[in-house]
């Protein structure tokens, strides 16, 4: 039996991988630091973080789209993930400016007190001088790297394997993943949890050892990296829809009593896959809180998570590209119409500023579209008859 | 004030016996006016007696000793100044101000006299002067007013003669010199958790830290061990104190003095360089200090020789361990007491949480029940209700009645806006239950920032009645705020009104049998679109009830149904759906919970929070149904 390669049978993966090249390409040689400069440094920021969201968005799009768990906690896993890196960034940051005022004294600094003062000076704004042990690994950029992955896969999979095994689903799992990331928020916003509190972890945009750069290069870099994972991202999360995993998990979401009764461990898979897309979405948050500078507690709020679930939803969910055109234009599309760059709608006696009215339209257009195109943006694919997309 | 007091002085002096027998002041005065100049603590006794059995003028003349306004002129006659008038102490008469220097007896004599005072005022015919005596002594009671308390402890009054049987026993263990007597006294009291009580046991108690190689003389409470319940520090410090330890120098002391002894890019012979490391860094220090050039300091190894010498201990400060023990014992039961007190207040609280969590999730848990879907928007209906009160309060002034108009009023709007989202949106989306859930929350949103267009992002205050404000107190301890028993009312109403509607009216079992079984229900002629509309109605309105009970004691603003709906959905998913009794015990459950971890740890409501939702997740495991599951085929639909 011969198989075709599963890029050349899963259709959108090619188109994707071209399009995202191109996109990179193009605001490369837009950009300040390699190009015409057309694009501002903020704006190459505001594309890169939008990448980040997309792989995010193709994350949770393995989860709620092909195995039909509608996590309302993926966001929890994603500021996880901006927590471990920005750990090291705002350590190794530190621990070089206190060196070098501590280089200033006459005498050399111990190792301990350069570490109690970069702790002083991390800690200090929520009353304490000390490291707490969350932050034993905080000086190796390895150890965190490794963390960024291991710490919320490690959530994952206890929290899903908790939640799987007593067959908790539908609504309530859905309830149980809000709760979650409740639950962290509302532990991070402690002073004493290790993390500085609602302070979060700011500054991060500055890389250690590389100041001399320029934020002009850094966020052009950045944006190569989350493209670079985006794509990588993509072409995993397609091979693991399609083949005969990805038909057991689609199975799993259409009829999961009747998978069981075929002998799969459901379970199994499903923790398999929750694990691997928090580990995704880990990922992007570790890459999109360096671009965005500071990371806080708020960003956990069970809100972020829901809208993560209205981008694929909008996008079309059950096709990944679909995830990706959701997070994509409908992020876009919030900070622009919040920016207060978009015009006011002047109605005789009432002006419609948009500042105040996007959400209103947000809701209710998301309303509609689950009213009345449940497949989302990328159903329009599907209108056209030459292309029957069945990803 | 003095007219009053000279009266009753009179009074005081007609009824007492002594009285009779009693000299003039005249002639006591006459007799002894050296020892009024000057007087000694030790002799003066006598005299005060004998001044104040002579009557109300002698009781002036004491008081005005006391309060250093008495002059003793060069004439040899005694004054009573104040400010520019002075009277004669002896005869009440008018006089001019004289030149001279009040005298000043020293703090012991103005404590007999005071003494004096206060034993006259206790067996007073006036009770409000009694009672006055009274709290001046429980404020600054002191060891010689004790016996004139004893004396006077027989009081017609039963309020006061409690009183004073009370202050007698605190005034006993403060400044008894009998130790059996204190003993006897604490052991009296003991249990009781008044606040006058625990202050004056608390002194007795007071500990201080004392070092030593050698069990102390005194009354030890315990030895603490250095590093379990005594920290390093701490015990360190002590030793400072004791002499027994150089003062300890902090990293940067040492640095400096480092610093300030470089020659030559060198420190005693060791490179600058090389002090970044700890250890020789301490060694060049030794160095120095053995060169004299700088002050000795302790070294760690001479610190832990020091602590290795030394036990420490708690000594009382009171020196009667028997007396400490009655105390220790005392306080443990007032502490036994309180704790059940704070239990019952605690249990207080939690039920009127629970009450809120109940009328905040009963909407949802029926909806659930009868559809099948979560309403995420089931918070905004509780803004909406909040805010149809507010609204109607700017409108109609009178507090009571607003309310009166504002609870079925918010139930309507919140009836219609539910019914509206049903018609629109949810019957669309049947038997998608994940659709659905996103659909609404859509329909929050959208409502939470039109409530913020139409309402401003400040908080708007709902005021509450003035009969429901304040609360009700029993003790101390124990009290609960009127707002808090309204809202416990109205939860029971809704319960009583819901089994009513459930149990007894057609609707309630047209409701039950499409719970149970839809196709079945269809099938007996029900129409579950029209059940499932009205179901979603009132949950909707319940939700509104439960907005105008938040509204009254918190502050009404668009993010209001936010902070209540995660509990809600908590309170549903713990207590089980399609079940008003699996959300009366989800909401008990969820309320006492985290009133309880609450408890455990006040000054952190986040953790609570956590923690509470870390159970929550771990209850589910066991009871994934919840506490009272549904039956049947339904329950798998």
């Amino acid at each position: 039996m011969t198989r075709t390669p599963f890029i050349l049978r899963n259709r959108s993966v090619l188109p994707v991988l071209a399009v995202l090249t191109a996109f990179t390409i193009a605001v490369t040689l837009l950009s300040h630091a390699y190009g015409s400069g057309v694009i501002p440094t903020s704006m190459v920021k505001v594309l890169g973080k939008t990448l980040c969201l997309a792989l995010a968005a193709v994350a949770m799009d393995l989860v709620w789209g092909y195995l039909g768990i509608l996590s309302l906690g993926q966001m929890a896993f994603f500021a996880f993930g901006g927590y471990m890196i920005g750990q090291w960034l705002m350590y190794a940051r530190t621990e070089d400016i206190v060196a070098a005022s501590l280089a200033q004294n006459p005498i050399p600094p111990t190792p301990l007190e350069l570490q109690q003062a970069t702790a002083n000076q991390i800690f200090g704004v929520v009353g304490s001088a000390d490291l707490p042990t969350t932050w034993a690994f905080a000086h190796s950029l390895p150890l965190q790297l490794m963390l960024v992955v291991a710490a919320p896969g490690l959530l994952a999979l206890v929290f899903g394997w908790l939640a799987f095994r007593s067959r908790v689903n539908g609504v309530y799992l859905s309830i149980l993943t809000q709760a979650m990331t409740l639950a962290l928020a509302l532990w991070l916003f402690q002073n004493d949890s290790g993390f500085r509190g609602n302070n979060g972890l700011s500054g991060l945009q500055n890389l250690p050892g590389l100041e001399g750069v320029g934020q002009a290069k850094v966020s052009v870099w950045f944006l190569w990296a989350s493209a670079a994972a985006l794509g990588l991202c993509y072409v995993l999360a397609a091979w693991i829809v399609s083949g005969k995993f990805g038909s057991v998990i689609r199975a799993i979401r259409d009829d999961e009593t009747r998978v069981r009764f075929l002998g799969y461990p459901v379970e199994g898979f499903k923790l398999l896959v929750f694990t691997l897309a928090a580990m995704i979405t880990a990922i992007a948050g570790a890459l999109y809180y360096p671009q965005a500078g500071i990371i806080n507690p708020a960003e956990l709020m069970p809100i972020a998570s829901i809208y993560l679930a209205v981008w694929v939803a909008i996008g079309g969910r059950g096709r990944l590209y679909g995830a990706i055109i959701g997070a994509v234009v409908v992020s876009l599309l919030s900070s622009w119409f919040t920016g207060g760059r978009a015009p006011d709608i002047a109605l005789p006696g009432y002006v419609i500023k948009w500042v105040d009215w996007w959400q209103v339209a947000l809701g209710l257009s998301f309303v509609l579209v689950t009213l009345f195109a449940p497949k989302g943006i990328a159903g329009i694919f599907d209108l056209m008859p030459a292309r029957k997309d069945k990803a | 004030m003095p007219r009053f007091r000279l009266i009753a002085a009179l009074v005081v002096a007609l009824l007492m016996p002594l009285a009779v027998m009693a000299q003039s002041l005249d002639a006591v005065v006459a007799d002894s006016i050296d020892q009024i100049e000057k007087p000694s603590r030790r002799t003066v006794g006598p005299l005060v007696d004998r001044i104040a059995a002579t009557g109300p003028q002698g009781l002036a003349l004491l008081q005005a000793w006391a309060d250093r306004k008495l002059v003793l002129t060069d004439a040899g006659d005694l004054l009573i100044v104040d400010g520019d008038d002075a009277v004669d102490a002896l005869t009440g008469d008018r006089m001019a101000a004289p030149d001279d220097r009040p005298l000043r007896p020293n703090s012991g004599v103005r404590g007999v006299i005071e003494s004096a005072l206060v034993a006259s005022q206790l067996t007073d015919p006036d009770p409000a002067r009694r009672a006055m005596a009274l709290d001046t002594l429980a404020r600054s009671g002191n060891a010689d007013q004790l016996p004139p308390l004893r004396a006077a402890l027989d009081d017609p009054d039963p309020v006061l003669a409690a009183r004073k049987a009370r202050l007698e026993k605190l005034m006993t263990i403060q400044h008894g010199t009998d130790p059996a007597a204190r003993i006897a006294a604490i052991e009296a009291m003991a249990g009781d958790v008044a606040l006058d009580f625990r202050a004056v046991l608390n002194p007795l108690l007071a500990t201080r830290l004392v070092a030593d190689t050698d069990a102390p003389q005194g009354n030890v409470a315990r030895e603490l061990r250095v590093g379990d319940d005594l920290p390093r520090a701490d015990a360190l410090a002590a030793l400072v104190d004791k002499g027994a330890l150089q003062p300890f120098m902090t990293s940067d002391e040492q640095r400096a003095a480092l610093a300030a002894n470089i020659v030559d890019g060198r420190v005693a012979g060791t490179p600058v360089a090389d002090l970044g490391d700890p250890d020789i860094r301490d060694a060049t220090y030794d160095a120095l200090e053995a060169s004299g050039a700088v002050p000795p300091a302790a070294t760690e190894s001479e610190a832990r020789e020091a602590l290795e010498a030394h036990r420490f201990f708690q000594l009382y400060a009171e020196p009667d361990s028997d007396v400490t023990d009655a105390a220790r014992a005392a306080q443990v039961s007032a502490e036994v007491r309180l704790g059940a007190m704070k239990g019952v207040d605690l249990g207080l609280d939690a039920l009127s949480l629970a009450s809120i969590y109940f009328l905040a999730a009963i909407g949802l848990a029926v909806t659930f029940g009868v559809m099948r879907v979560i309403n995420m928007a089931h918070g905004e209906f509780i803004m909406l209700g909040a805010y149809t009160a507010y609204t109607v309060q700017t409108l109609i002034a009178d507090r009571t009645l607003s309310l009166v108009v504002a609870l079925p009023l918010a139930f309507a709007v919140t009836f219609a806006a539910g019914v509206i989202l049903y018609r629109l949106v949810i019957r669309h989306l049947a038997h998608r239950p994940l659709e659905t859930l996103l659909a609404t929350f859509g329909v929050s949103i959208a409502l939470q920032q039109l409530a913020k267009n139409i309402f401003g992002t400040q908080a708007r205050p709902l005021t509450a009645p003035a009969w429901l404000e304040g609360s009700i107190t029993i003790n101390d301890v124990i009290s609960i705020s009127s707002i808090r028993v309204a809202i416990f009312v109205l939860a029971l109403l809704f319960l009583g009104l819901f089994l009513f509607i459930m149990k007894r009216t057609r609707l309630g079992l047209e409701v039950r049998a499409v719970t149970q079984n839809p196709g079945m229900a269809a099938s007996m002629g029900i129409n579950p679109d029209r059940i499932a509309m009205m179901t979603f109605g009132l949950g909707s309105g319940i939700a509104g009830i439960a907005g105008v009970a938040i509204g009254l004691f918190a502050q009404v603003t668009s993010e209001l149904g936010q902070g209540y709906i995660v509990q809600s959905f908590m309170t549903v998913v713990v207590g089980g759906v399609g079940n008003i009794w699996g959300t009366l015990a989800g909401a008990a459950l969820i309320g006492g919970l985290s009133k309880i971890i609450e408890s455990l740890n006040p000054a952190n409501t986040l953790a609570a929070q956590t923690f509470m939702i870390l159970f929550i997740i771990i209850f589910i495991q066991f009871r994934p149904r919840g506490i009272i599951p549904q039956k049947g085929r339904a329950a798998e639909a």
